[in-house]
């Protein structure tokens, strides 16, 4: 772990000024994956911006027909609040399907937006990694890619973002609301994460001089008809292989609106507008998930070790398409898959 | 009715210090003044070190010095002197020897420094050049390499009888079949960490993470030309080893070497990272070949292995011998060869060669008995043996039937359909598989020593450890049976090297070896203590032997009439002493090593629910039926066989080191991505244990527990697998994309 300054502002204006004026600083919220990869020497921020104080971010309030979730809401917050179970119960079970009560209780839900992938390299300074020195190579490719990226890959990488909530934040289509000295800005979630393409290094689209507010969910329209299906090396506490947030609008069997995202495959949560198309109109059945499912993993390519992963998210998306339209959604406790 | 302590479920005499966190670790003891110190490693395979530039670190305020090997001290230059107790043949790894790098990961620096925090960071300020040579981590490119060690540590495959290459060949069904196992580390909970006190004058107290404090102490004295009373380990408590700590490991080294040279205290504490640059459980190529008549009699078994092992260390396991000490067979070959990697020496991890020799053999099994129609039961009913083949020597006892029979009783085995895929539930297939396992039942010569005071206060001592198992309190519960002392008045001491010799705790000898020492120990004070009570001018106890005596709750009463007593406390006024010591020393009987061969046994019945389409597995249900005689303290042999089970799941299901061959550095190298199994993937144990008696393996009658848990079970998950799928994976973990990659079997 390198030397490091630290501040905590005492507000939002601060924190934004504090970042300006440091700009090899960090952000540091409930410091679940940040101090792990300072200690890894993975991360060498040479200040740290503690906004874990940080006042008016720690609530989750209505927000016109949906529900704003501030940025220091805790992932176990989020999880429990009443509000988001009965509206948004495909978010607290993507939060639930991850980590363990005690991280979730530190990790926050700006802090979640910004992990960082799980790659085996990424984590091994004595590798090279173009995500973290970039130019330094990719071994991962003709490497250990078994928990690796399948889609949206690029020759400089082939990492995946590791969270749960963030790929239930991407099939409802949620906002994050973020502040720079330029004031504030809306950042949908299909924009917030990036493509690896020729700059790895860059997770996310936010700003170096930006922090996050919170995220704004919009109205809710899936509390019946989703799931949220992760497969993982053990049945819990494992980062994911696969997986699917899964919602339908659904009249009778007939399919309204559909939202699939996919995480564990690529560097974002992955979504296939068209292929939601697909389903809309459509009485939930095997075969229109089948198609649907080729569609969404059109393209996808595995680098040896992970190639099972384009056939295991084809049986995932089916699986959890069923599961979302018939209305019995992955128990997170219950380890049977429904 | 009079309960003795042995033989009653009792909780951990040092339980209550664990989980209140006053039970000291190696790397929590501390001295004033304490130095720290941060391990750089290799992140070349092979080759050499060009240049080491420290500069940059040693300019950090607060780093004390970088040791490398330009600069280490002269410490002992034949590599014999780095031979610890259990080291294999070859000459040991010595770190900062010299330029030269052997495997990835290997340690090339160390940092003091005033603090942890500083050391690290100086630690990442090291800059090294290296010329790469060209590595090989992959055995399967190193096949045609393959040799039979010339000396071995571990028992070579037993020697062919009949002629297993004829009986295959003419025998009805049969079965062959390539399997392999991976990697696995250890990854006890407490990293491995020595804190070594400067006491001056060139004397030094180490607290090391050890499974065996004499051995760190000759180690240490060996390498660096120190006396025994320059060097007092003390070590009480280990946080779990499962073997990686039955050999000092470079940290140790690395500790001593900058305490001697800063004549400073000095603790370096390996991170989980650095947890998987030493040893390992190997890698393994196996072939097993069985073949049976019609009606199920087995006529031959091949069991061929080539293993891993480093370039500087032949190490081998007993691995392909289990195959053909398991049932009657009259004809039986097997052959084990390693080859070299550059990596370190693989080492032993619970059940060395046990798990991993029987996963084959007993799917092998399985696969028969699928293709005779047979129960898998009734086959290893009908091919029990009451031999060991192997040598032609009886077993000192097997009550492997009663396990058999029990386990399936309670698992509901008679309900089986032994049809593949015969049932569901949901999206689930249900799959019930079972195997049998085995491990050596052993004693070491151990030394004890037992201390009782007027107060009634008995203490006992070896210099033997608790590695976790509960080694404390069965020496606690045996001395308070010896002496008719409630437990409460028994102090149990380990982990001293100043104490009565013991050798590493490992091979689940622990209990017999040492609670024999204790129980001998505490008869010779006993002996004593009666002489004193008879003694006593018109004693009550008359002239009544040792053994017309009962020793209970503090007295010396008759057997025939329990009023006529002695205290304790009377007995030492009258004989004028205010303690009784004694030490004694067990051994292993020559008798029955000469004509015995004794195992452990146990029968696992798994049932495991496969969801086919998306290749989940779940374990949802385990018994376990053990006969491993004589069970001392039915609450922590239960544990000691509920941590071997999970072992076992994880073996089948989840632990696997992955190595990058291009790097030839193993690369999920954390306990986020090196699996384990968590509490999700842990159903409910049924452990059996079945009456076993035993006196020829330990006089005790205790054969031992901490392997025997983990035997069978990988075998019996990737079975039940097999009965839920008709599927037959023969390569573990099952992980989900074997599941969706394996065909079913015709």
């Amino acid at each position: 772990m390198n030397r490091f300054s630290y501040a905590r502002p005492g507000s939002v204006a601060d924190a934004v000024r504090e970042l300006a004026g440091h700009p090899a600083a960090k952000v540091i919220a409930g410091g679940t994956n940040l101090v792990d990869l300072m200690k890894y020497n993975v991360e060498r921020p040479t200040h740290l911006v503690d906004v874990g104080r940080l006042p008016g971010l720690k609530e989750i309030e209505e927000a016109g027909e949906g529900l704003r979730i501030g940025a220091l809401v805790s992932n176990t917050a989020a999880a429990y609040d009443e509000r988001v179970k009965e509206r948004y119960p495909l978010l607290s079970s993507a939060i639930l399907a991850g980590a363990s009560p005690q991280l979730r209780n530190a990790a926050t839900t700006g802090g979640n937006l910004l992990q960082r992938t799980r790659c085996y390299y990424f984590y091994d300074p004595a590798t090279p990694c173009n995500k973290r020195e970039p130019g330094s190579g990719c071994p991962a490719k003709n490497g250990q890619n078994r928990i690796l990226a399948i889609l949206g890959t690029s020759e400089h990488c082939i990492a995946t973002h590791p969270s749960d909530m963030c790929v239930a934040l991407a099939a409802l289509e949620a906002v994050v609301k973020v502040v720079g000295p330029n004031g504030e800005r809306s950042i949908p979630m299909a924009d917030f994460h990036r493509l690896p393409g020729n700059m790895p290094e860059k997770d996310t689209n936010l700003h170096a001089d930006e922090i996050i507010l919170g995220v704004e969910l919009p109205e809710p329209r899936f509390a019946k008809h989703y799931t949220y299906l992760k497969l993982r090396d053990r049945l819990s506490y494992a980062f994911a292989l696969v997986s699917v947030a899964a919602a339908l609008e659904m009249d009778g069997d007939t399919i309204g609106e559909a939202r699939i995202a996919l995480g564990g495959v690529a560097h974002k949560p992955w979504r296939v507008e068209e292929a939601e198309m697909m389903l809309r109109g459509k009485t939930a059945d095997r075969r229109v998930f089948a198609a649907v499912a080729e569609r969404i993993l059109e393209g996808a390519q595995g680098f040896g070790h992970n190639d099972f992963k384009v056939d295991l998210a084809r049986r995932a998306v089916i699986r959890a398409l069923s599961q979302a339209a018939r209305g019995t959604p992955q128990s997170q406790t219950d380890k049977r898959i429904q | 009715m009079y309960e003795t302590h042995v033989g009653s479920p009792r909780n951990r005499v040092d339980g209550r210090k664990k989980v209140t966190g006053t039970a000291p670790y190696a790397a929590e003891f501390t001295a004033p003044d304490l130095a720290q110190g941060y391990v750089v490693n290799s992140a070349i395979a092979k080759g050499r070190i060009t240049a080491i530039d420290t500069k940059d670190a040693l300019a950090v305020p607060g780093v004390i010095q970088v040791f490398t090997h330009q600069n280490r001290p002269r410490t002992a230059w034949r590599s014999t002197a780095y031979q610890d107790e259990v080291a294999p043949p070859g000459k040991p790894f010595r770190p900062l020897y010299d330029e030269r790098i052997h495997y990835s990961g290997q340690p090339i620096a160390l940092v003091v420094a005033e603090d942890f925090e500083i050391a690290r960071y100086a630690a990442s300020l090291v800059r090294v050049s290296y010329e790469a040579e060209q590595h090989q981590t992959d055995l399967t490119k190193v096949r045609e390499q393959a040799y039979t060690p010339k000396y071995r540590t571990s028992m070579g495959p037993p020697s062919p009888r009949g002629d297993a290459e004829a009986a295959f060949g003419r025998s009805p069904v049969k079965v062959e079949g390539s399997y392999r196992i991976a990697v696995e580390h250890h990854n006890p909970m407490e990293p491995h960490a020595s804190t070594v006190v400067w006491e001056g004058d060139g004397k030094i107290t180490v607290h090391d993470k050890i499974q065996g404090c004499q051995n760190t102490q000759r180690y240490i004295r060996q390498v660096f030309g120190l006396s025994a009373s320059d060097v007092h380990v003390i070590s009480p408590y280990v946080g779990g080893a499962f073997g990686s700590g039955l050999r000092p490991q470079y940290q140790l080294f690395l500790a001593v070497m900058a305490a001697l040279e800063l004549k400073r205290s000095v603790r370096v504490v390996l991170t989980r990272d650095q947890m998987f640059t030493f040893t390992y459980r190997p890698d393994g190529l196996q072939e097993v070949a069985m073949a049976a008549n019609e009606d199920g009699a087995l006529q031959a078994i091949r069991h061929d292995l080539i293993g891993n092992t480093s370039t500087f260390e032949d190490y081998t396991e007993q691995t392909v011998g289990w195959s053909g000490m398991t049932y009657h067979c009259e004809n039986y070959k097997g052959t084990y060869k390693v080859a070299q990697l550059d990596t370190y020496t693989p080492g032993d991890m619970r059940a060395p060669g046990a798990p991993t020799g029987l996963f084959p053999s007993e799917s092998a099994v399985d696969e028969l008995c699928h293709k005779l129609g047979m129960d898998p039961l009734k086959f290893r009913l009908k091919n029990y043996n009451q031999v060991d083949e192997a040598t032609g020597k009886p077993f000192t006892s097997k009550e492997l039937r009663a396990a058999l029979q029990l386990g399936a009783e309670r698992f509901g085995w008679s309900k089986r359909n032994h049809k593949p895929r015969s049932m569901k539930e949901g999206n689930e297939l249900i799959g019930w598989g079972m195997a049998v396992g085995m491990w050596e039942a052993a004693m070491q010569k151990t030394a004890a020593r037992a201390v009782l005071t007027i107060d009634g206060k008995l203490e006992v001592a070896s210099a033997s450890a608790d590695i976790g198992t509960g080694t404390y309190t069965i020496m606690a519960q045996i001395a308070a049976d010896a002496l008719g002392l409630p437990i409460e008045k028994v102090t149990a001491l380990l982990g001293d090297s100043s104490l009565p010799s013991a050798p590493v705790e490992g091979g689940s000898w622990g209990a017999a070896s040492t609670g024999t020492a204790v129980e001998l120990a505490c008869h010779a004070v006993r002996e004593k203590l009666f002489g004193y009570a008879r003694g006593i001018n018109d004693s009550p106890l008359g002239a009544a032997g040792v053994n017309e005596v009962q020793f209970r709750e503090g007295r010396i009463a008759l057997i025939s009439d329990p009023s006529r007593f002695v205290t304790i406390q009377d007995a030492m006024v009258a004989g004028g002493v205010d303690r009784i010591e004694a030490e004694e020393t067990a051994s292993p009987s020559k008798i029955t090593m000469l004509k015995y061969s004794s195992y452990a046994h146990s029968a696992a019945f798994v049932e495991v629910r496969v969801d086919e389409e998306l290749g989940v597995v779940r374990v949802t249900r385990v018994v376990q039926a053990i006969a491993a005689g004589r069970i001392l303290n039915p609450k922590t042999a239960r544990s000691q066989i509920l941590g071997g089970t999970v072992f076992g799941i994880g073996m089948a299901l989840h632990e696997e080191s992955m190595a990058d061959h291009n790097l030839g550095r193993f690369m999920n190298h954390n306990i986020a991505e090196y699996h384990i199994p968590v509490n999700a993937d842990v159903p409910n144990i049924d452990v059996i244990f079945v009456d076993e008696h035993d006196d020829l393996t330990s006089p005790i009658g205790v054969k031992g527990l901490g392997e025997i848990g983990i035997c069978a079970s990988p075998a019996a998950i990737a079975n039940a697998v097999f009965h839920a799928t008709g599927k037959r994976i023969r390569e573990l973990p099952i992980t989900i994309d074997k599941i969706l990659g394996t065909k079913e079997a015709a």
